[in-house]
């Protein structure tokens, strides 16, 4: 392993090995640990590490890498519908369109830079999202969604066997992906691309994309062609958003246009501001919490409350419980945009830059604070 | 005209014009290999409209600039700078989030990987070679104890001998630099002054805008003197401090 | 063939001016602040809800029960009558039917204070930070913000009627001497695209005749040197918030009868609104009012049954393919200044 990973990169990446693997141990204590659950957390962890890639590395903020999440999904779900109910030809189906997807949006926008990169990011969004629910129909059945039907024609599958009646399920060579095991395949994709996002961010690739972030005048001026860098960096991502479309739709098998809408851009957006950008565990951090509270918090009903709340009298509970319900439930998204305008306003580094405040206050006092927040950015840095 | 044997750069016959407005006319200037040129003038003389036309950041009008027998118009900046030629700016351009030592690493990855190249499944910590050579670098310039901070974090002197790092490491056939010393204090100048001395010794071909008088003289090798976008005069320092026409326009005479 | 062109032209008009007034918004903001507001769009809705909110508190109904008459199934006959019916009698019945043009006036000054409350609260904190920054924290000021409007109205659309008087159309083609009834063109329509020309005129006018304008758009130039000047520019920018606030409010009203509102209109209209804003110019008035009402039109041309039958879908995706091609063949927009937001 010398030459490929650091001893500090390894030690980071069995740890990060451990925690996944061990989720439905550790996560039992806060009520998570049904695999349902534990599975979203992994594709949004998949789906906010690809974006952080972009975002992060190349401080390019598209506004619409839903769009890719949505085309991973149809394209596995076709791929069940007409080749195979094996997740991976369609998982491969999946990151290679969204992969082809994000080339062509990618070099339309990364024409322009700062604000207009955003704004073209979500018009591309927004005009496939518009599209996948007028024209596109006949591909993905509009407002219905799309999903498996016993009679489809699964090629591959039937050139071998019958097709089994009841309700097609996906699996992986003949191996159900339901419950535990489509965990542990989901996670099985993360730890690769937390592998993949590590190589990247310490490799001297990654340095030219923070170079681009830093100052791409310079970059250009160093001798570096900026474009063909910064649209590898969009094409892995839309690549990686893709496969997290995939594996939701392994879990759930149900391909819909909402999941492409600005909404559902700016979700992957705020689990990455709200983990830290540009760190490496930052985006899987904030993907779990976003996916943790978002099921606690739109489980919650009136009656939930008002047990929560029964230590307060009648009259204090009632005006308890309205002023709650506003937040929970039906209005988890406005808690999630509160929780959105806070981290920018107060700590745009995410929680990793609370973090490593905390760690600076009571830990021991390290040479020059400078260095310490240089030492999480820079891998150089480190012996 | 003909390019005279030893010379790299070639401005030939360059006119600029913005609208109706003369930026530059018939400037013809010839930069021998190994030497320091110095072009100076008044504000508005057309300094840097010559050196952005030198980089290809604008097109001339007419003319062109041929750098070792390649005709750099049109070429985009990676381009120029591929073929050896780095820049230094007015104000300078660093990397400021990145480390010192990762502001040094960078440049010399472009001049060996080139333009692009997809380099993402080695460490940047198992580049020994790159970094040692960046940790030299550093040496030469004194950063070398302060290699891990953070480049943001440099006074303006300091971000001077970094961006100069930058461009030494890759080792360039011909420097171009814009007002090296512009807003710099006295010890600054003065250290970066030493700097470029340094680097002088080394047979490196320079181009210095500069305005001022204290740098030009005691850098060099020939000075190109602009007015109104014309070449006024042109020699050795001595001929051109004893020039009156320079005197007239620019000089007054008062500072030499 | 002409008749149904000029057809399609009117029918872009609403929408067209409804892009054209949000875009002036957010251009106002952009060229004072530097800021760009994702919760702008947010602003349209809540003077959507203005008009709501206001049509509901006059139609609160008083239910009296007279036990003296009974239904045919014997129960009380329960009698409701709006209260402002009630208490002015015709004038009142009068003030429901008009309760769109009216609620103006309650949506000026909410907007204002919105506006200004926004700025001074939360945005202000943002002009010396990244653009990225910026984009985030008004991104989320819009989830807020629409998310409010849901708790509170529900997710439902709520259709606003116009005015019983200007339900009609207009036969716009018998006033232009052709054959009457071929050209109609709804009647508040008309009635909308006139109050943003309005609108617009008043913006411009103020910017360009009053001392406050002049000083905005000298600071819109060059804020420093007006800032030197010992202008306190600040103030006024704030101010230059809360009208642009106030314009994408009015917007939001007028806009109720056409389309019922919930709370994702803001968002739907941002987008588009933002490609009009860079299609026109980033920074330039002029180009944001142009390029609004072109893309309404374009957006009304696309939507023909001639044109959909050769490109499907065409209709939805055309003012995204103008801002692409706009982009790239001319980043600066129709109208706009070079070296805007470049970075």
């Amino acid at each position: 392993m010398a030459g490929f990973m650091s001893r500090r990169d390894l030690t980071l990446f069995v740890g990060f090995a451990a925690i996944v693997l061990l989720l439905p141990i550790l996560a039992a204590p806060f009520g998570a640990a049904y695999p349902d659950l534990l599975q979203r957390f992994m594709i949004f962890g998949i789906f906010a590490l690809g974006f952080n890639i972009l975002f992060g590395l190349t401080g390019y903020l598209s506004f619409g890498h839903a769009a890719f999440f949505g085309v991973g999904s149809y394209a596995a779900m076709w791929s069940f519908k007409l080749l195979s109910l094996n997740a991976l030809p369609a998982i491969i189906f999946a990151v290679a369109i969204a992969g082809v997807f994000a080339l062509v949006i990618g070099y339309v926008s990364l024409r322009r830079s700062g604000i207009y990169f955003s704004i073209l990011t979500l018009a591309f969004a927004q005009m496939c999202y518009s599209l996948a629910y007028s024209v596109l129909t006949p591909i993905t059945n509009g407002e219905t969604g799309l999903r498996m039907a016993s009679s489809d024609p699964r090629v591959l599958d039937r050139l071998f066997f019958d097709a089994p009646a009841g309700v097609p399920v996906p699996s992986l060579f003949g191996m159900s992906l339901s419950g535990w095991n489509g965990f542990y395949f989901s996670a099985v994709f993360l730890l690769a691309t937390f592998l993949l996002a590590m190589r990247i961010t310490n490799s001297p690739f990654g340095m030219m994309l923070k170079g681009i972030k830093s100052n791409q005048n310079r970059m250009n001026y160093t001798g570096f062609n900026t474009r063909p860098y910064t649209l590898t960096a969009f094409v892995i991502s839309g690549m990686l958003a893709g496969l997290a479309g995939a594996l939701l739709v392994v879990t759930d098998p149900l391909a819909g246009a909402e999941r492409m809408q600005w909404t559902a851009s700016g979700e992957v957006v705020l689990m990455t501001i709200l983990g830290g950008v540009g760190t490496l565990v930052g985006p899987v951090i904030g993907a779990w919490l976003i996916k943790y509270f978002e099921n606690i918090f739109s489980s919650f009903n009136d009656n939930v409350l008002s047990s929560f709340f029964s230590f307060l009298p009648d009259g204090a509970r009632e005006v308890a419980v309205t002023i709650a319900g506003k937040f929970v439930g039906e209005g988890w998204h406005l808690s999630l945009g509160l929780l959105f305008v806070l981290i920018v306003v107060f700590l745009p580094g995410g929680i990793m830059e609370g973090a490593r405040r905390i760690g600076a206050r009571f830990g021991r006092p390290r040479n020059g604070s400078r260095v310490g927040r240089q030492r999480e950015l820079s891998p150089t840095a480190a012996e | 005209m003909l390019t005279r044997e030893n010379v790299v750069l070639h401005v030939a016959d360059v006119h600029k014009n913005f609208g109706g407005l003369h930026a530059l006319s018939d400037i013809d200037l010839q930069v021998e290999e190994g030497k320091t040129h110095a072009i100076i003038g008044p504000n508005g003389a057309g300094k840097s409209t010559l050196l952005n036309v030198i980089i290809g950041r604008l097109p001339p009008s007419s003319g062109a600039v041929v750098f070792d027998g390649i005709v750099l118009t049109g070429k985009k900046p990676h381009e120029i700078n591929q073929l050896g030629v780095a820049r230094v700016f007015q104000t300078p351009e660093i990397f400021a989030d990145l480390s010192i030592l990762q502001n040094v690493m960078t440049p010399a990855f472009a001049r060996r990987d080139g333009a692009f190249k997809i380099n993402m499944f080695r460490a940047v910590d198992n580049e020994k070679e790159i970094r040692q050579e960046a940790e030299a670098m550093l040496e030469d310039v004194g950063l070398i104890d302060r290699r891990e901070g953070h480049a943001g974090a440099l006074s303006r002197g300091d971000k001077r001998r970094l961006e100069l790092a930058m461009c030494l490491i890759q080792k360039p056939r011909l420097l171009l630099l814009d007002e090296p010393t512009a807003g710099m204090s006295r010890h600054d100048t003065n250290t970066t002054i030493e700097l470029l001395k340094k680097i002088k010794a080394r047979g490196m071909t320079k181009v210095i805008i500069e305005h001022d008088m204290h740098v030009v003289f005691s850098l060099a090798d020939r000075v190109t003197v602009l007015a109104q976008g014309r070449i006024i005069a042109a020699g050795s320092p001595d001929e051109v401090r004893g020039n009156p026409v320079v005197q007239e326009a620019y000089l007054g005479g008062a500072h030499l | 063939m002409f008749d149904v062109l000029f057809l399609q032209f009117l029918n872009g008009l609403d929408k067209g001016s409804a892009y054209a007034l949000i875009a002036l918004g957010l251009t106002l903001v952009f060229g004072t602040l530097g800021v760009v507001n994702f919760a702008h769009g947010a602003l349209f809705m809540i003077g959507a809800f203005c008009a709501v909110a206001f049509r509901q508190l006059l139609t609160l109904e008083t239910v009296t029960v007279d036990p003296e008459k009974l239904s045919p199934w014997g129960a009380p006959v329960e009698i409701r009558a709006p209260l402002v019916q009630a208490w002015f009698g015709d004038f009142g019945a009068v003030l429901v039917n008009y309760s769109v043009p009216i609620s103006l006036l309650l949506a000026v000054p909410v907007m204002l204070a919105i506006g200004i409350g926004m700025e001074r609260g939360l945005i202000k904190y943002f002009y010396k930070r990244p653009h990225a920054e910026q984009i985030l924290v008004t991104f989320g000021l819009a989830i807020v913000l629409g998310e409010i409007i849901k708790a509170t109205f529900g997710p439902n659309p709520i259709p606003q009627p116009m005015p019983t008087d200007l339900r009609g159309a207009a036969d716009i083609g018998a006033w232009l001497g052709m054959q009457p009834g071929v050209i109609t063109y709804p009647l508040w329509r008309l009635v909308y695209f006139l109050f943003s020309l309005g609108v617009i005129a008043a913006v411009f006018a103020f910017l360009q005749f009053t001392t406050f304008g002049m000083v905005v758009r000298a600071g819109m130039a060059d804020r420093e040197t007006v800032g030197a000047l010992g202008i306190n520019i600040d103030r006024r920018f704030t101010i230059m918030f809360g009208i642009a606030a106030v314009v994408a409010g009015m917007a939001g009203v007028m806009y109720t009868p056409l389309l019922p509102p919930n709370y994702t209109i803001g968002m739907d209209f941002l987008v588009i609104s933002f490609v009009v804003v860079v299609v026109g110019g980033m920074g330039s008035l002029p180009g944001a009012v142009a390029a609004g009402f072109l893309l309404g039109i374009l957006q009304s041309f696309a939507s023909m049954h001639q044109l959909k039958a050769f490109f499907p879908g065409i209709d939805q995706v055309i003012i995204y393919l103008v801002a692409v091609i706009i982009l790239l063949v001319r980043p600066r927009g129709l109208l706009g200044r070079r070296g805007v937001m470049e970075a």
